[in-house]
């Protein structure tokens, strides 16, 4: 008799989900769906608005990179004005954002997978979260915690408040970095890169605990895409857009970012708010004219965030992240891609290394307190788009506008939404890897849900359209049975 | 002198209902305090924790993000009846904020709108796939669907407006807000 599990709501991710499992009349796994379940419509409701409130109003898409909206939405601005902005409001765009990269990826290595990876998969539920990890590893947890801090505070010193400041703007910026809070951030940053090499050296110490993970948690070939400089150099801000595949064959090697549309089509399905994403080129490759069949797109899947961005570029560019990402790099054969999801973990922790190398460079430039900082000009172009790397993916929003700069239409393409198909793999194979059979254990469940946790996906971004992620694992049988429901007890 | 006895821990819950988890990144900007605050509380329900379902007899209950589907509204009566003191966390939970500006916009239209460029059949509001959950034709606060015993406004709440209600609450005491911690945005 074939089941469906279901996992409701998946937790410690950011959002509302739920995980389902098929199961087969001999209890193999038929499918896995990862479905998200919430819907908030900001690409509709957003019509009829200012492009000028925009920054304000995405920025409220998620508190967790509420920074991320705040460039893109800004940048997107900046095109809708035909403006250059000043040289100092772009570095403190970027500052901000690599302090956002920090306290995203620190919450998201210490603070949500830190309790599978240091407390184990199959600990007692009610204990493996970051108040039990405070109990268990006191050290780990406050080192965590310090870390994200960082990050908050850079953001709030340059914004005036950590979540949601109303800094960033069309033309650039609205307050410039004083001498006083740069030496804030000059003297916080030792005890940052101290906790960072910390960390790295903790994981790759436990990298041998996880040949299981390391084989089977999200490993395949896939497309990788993200920014990069225009010399091939790890980018979060600005750059050109590359996809590369996983044999290492340059697919893109950089399209101006405003032409997204070109190469990027988004698939829909009745059971998840989440769009598809994939790239275009290779989904219609060999098709010909005739009907498409329903999940052509599949082939065009690709994967976004630190690990795509640690991948697709030539070199980092600082120099403890480049001496990182050469080990890193080693895992995988020669001139081929690191292919496994277990490694966003690795990734993440580098990419941190990376923001607190550029971070503490560009608080030595002596133009960083300049306090020329916003460009002013109304409406000069009805079309903007605005692209930056947030710390799960690439982040699109494009904007169209009336001569009174009037909202008309918005699409935005957000980081999470990238991964969904290889969320959805990652999710099929780790339950075909665990269970075979009718009954599954709470440590299985976990098991499937760090397999989201991996891409630490936004889903209050990924549900701008849409929004939340919640988890819940159903066991459903062919006909569509419902045989089993794990929920975990309180 | 009484003997000294460990008093038992306050069982504290979080809730994410329709919002953007920002008033759960300002509790988690409570930094180091959270380590204090774990000698004091037991965590028993949160998006950050791993239980599944709303457990019986919480002390506290934050509840953050405004009422937008059946599964938000299922949740809100839970916590209601499973919880001693509810609180309104943060603007969305108070007001329907950012979440209510698609009141003004039916569902149909709404999700027609968003999805109908495909490939692939849209998601239904009212057809939901065995899991996906109805959307509510408008956006709600969360006073509207249950009793509320305190409000923590702010978007979010800053932490020094969050370290306030919860040490009051913790204490068993009344959450008076000085006259700056209870503006809006």
């Amino acid at each position: 008799m074939s089941k469906t599990i279901i996992i409701d709501p998946v937790t410690r991710i950011e959002g509302h989900a739920k995980i389902t499992v098929q199961l087969d009349d001999d209890g193999h796994v038929a499918d896995a769906r990862f479905h998200v379940v919430e819907f908030r419509g900001f690409e509709k409701f957003c019509e009829g608005r200012s492009f000028w409130e925009m920054p304000g109003i995405t920025a409220r898409i998620c508190g967790i990179c509420p920074v991320s909206h705040l460039m893109a939405s800004a940048k997107a601005g900046d095109a809708i004005l035909g403006v250059a902005i000043p040289p100092t409001a772009a570095k403190l765009r970027r500052l901000m954002n690599w302090a956002q990269l920090v306290q995203s990826h620190a919450l998201s290595f210490f603070h949500l997978s830190g309790p599978d990876l240091l407390m184990g998969m199959d600990s007692d539920p009610a204990k493996r979260n970051v108040m039990g990890l405070i109990e268990k590893y006191p050290d780990v947890a406050r080192n965590g915690i310090r870390l994200r801090r960082f990050g908050q505070k850079v953001i709030s010193l340059l914004g005036g408040q950590s979540i949601h400041p109303s800094w960033t703007v069309p033309g650039g910026v609205r307050e410039p970095l004083s001498d006083e809070n740069r030496s804030v951030i000059r003297r916080m940053l030792p005890e940052a890169l101290d906790i960072t090499g910390l960390a790295l050296d903790m994981l790759k110490d436990a990298l041998g605990d996880y040949r299981d993970e390391e084989t089977m948690y999200g490993n395949f070939p896939s497309l990788f895409m993200g920014l990069v400089t225009p010399e091939g150099g790890l980018e979060h801000y600005d750059g050109m857009l590359r996809m590369v595949d996983s044999d290492g064959n340059v697919l893109e090697p950089g399209i101006a970012p405003a032409r997204y549309r070109e190469i990027i089509g988004e698939a829909v399905e009745p059971w998840t708010y989440l769009k598809f994403p994939f790239y275009k080129p290779l989904a219609l490759r060999g098709r010909g004219g005739g009907e498409l069949p329903p999940d052509y797109y599949q082939a065009g899947m690709y994967r976004v965030g630190p690990l795509a961005r640690l991948n697709i570029c030539d070199f980092a560019g600082t120099p403890r992240a480049d001496a990182e990402l050469r080990e890193f790099r080693r895992m995988a054969p020669r001139g081929k891609l690191v292919t496994n999801s277990f490694h966003y973990h690795y990734a993440r922790l580098i990419e941190i290394m990376f923001c607190l190398e550029r971070i503490a460079e560009t608080v030595e430039d002596p133009s960083i307190t300049n306090d020329r900082v916003r460009s002013h000009a109304a409406v000069n172009s009805l079309v903007g788009i605005g692209v930056s790397e947030a710390p799960r993916g690439t982040l699109f929003h494009e904007y169209h506008v009336n001569e009174d700069g009037i909202l008309q239409r918005v699409n935005l393409v957000v980081a999470t939404g990238n991964n969904n198909l290889a969320m959805n793999r990652t999710v099929k194979q780790i339950a075909q890897f665990h269970i075979n059979g009718h009954k599954i254990d709470e440590g299985v469940l976990n098991r499937i849900e760090h397999g989201i946790r991996l891409y630490d996906p936004c889903l209050s971004c990924s549900t701008h359209a849409v929004g939340h992620m919640p988890m819940i694992l159903e066991l459903v049988g062919p006909d569509g049975e419902l045989l089993d429901r794990c929920v975990r007890d309180a | 002198m009484p003997a000294k006895q460990t008093k038992p821990k306050i069982r504290l819950a979080t809730v994410w209902l329709g919002g953007c988890a920002g008033c759960h990144m300002s509790f988690l900007d409570l930094d180091e305090r959270l380590i204090d605050l774990a000698a004091l509380i037991e965590l028993v329900y949160s998006p950050i924790a791993d239980i599944k379902e709303f457990p019986e007899g919480v002390d506290v209950a934050l509840v953050e993000g405004a009422v937008a589907n059946m599964d938000n509204l299922k949740l809100a009566k839970e916590v209601r009846e499973r919880s001693r003191v509810v609180v309104s966390f943060g603007d969305c939970a108070v007001t329907g904020n950012v979440p209510s500006l698609r009141n003004r916009l039916g569902v149909d239209d709404l999700l027609t709108a968003v999805y109908a460029e495909g490939p692939g059949k849209h998601p239904q509001g009212d057809e939901p796939v065995g899991v996906m959950p109805q959307l509510l034709p408008k956006v709600l606060p969360l006073h509207q669907v249950i009793a509320v015993d305190a409000y923590l406004p702010g978007c979010p709440p800053d932490p020094e407006r969050i370290w306030a209600a919860v040490t009051s609450l913790l204490a068993g005491e009344p959450v008076v807000l000085k006259p700056e911690m209870r503006k809006f945005g």
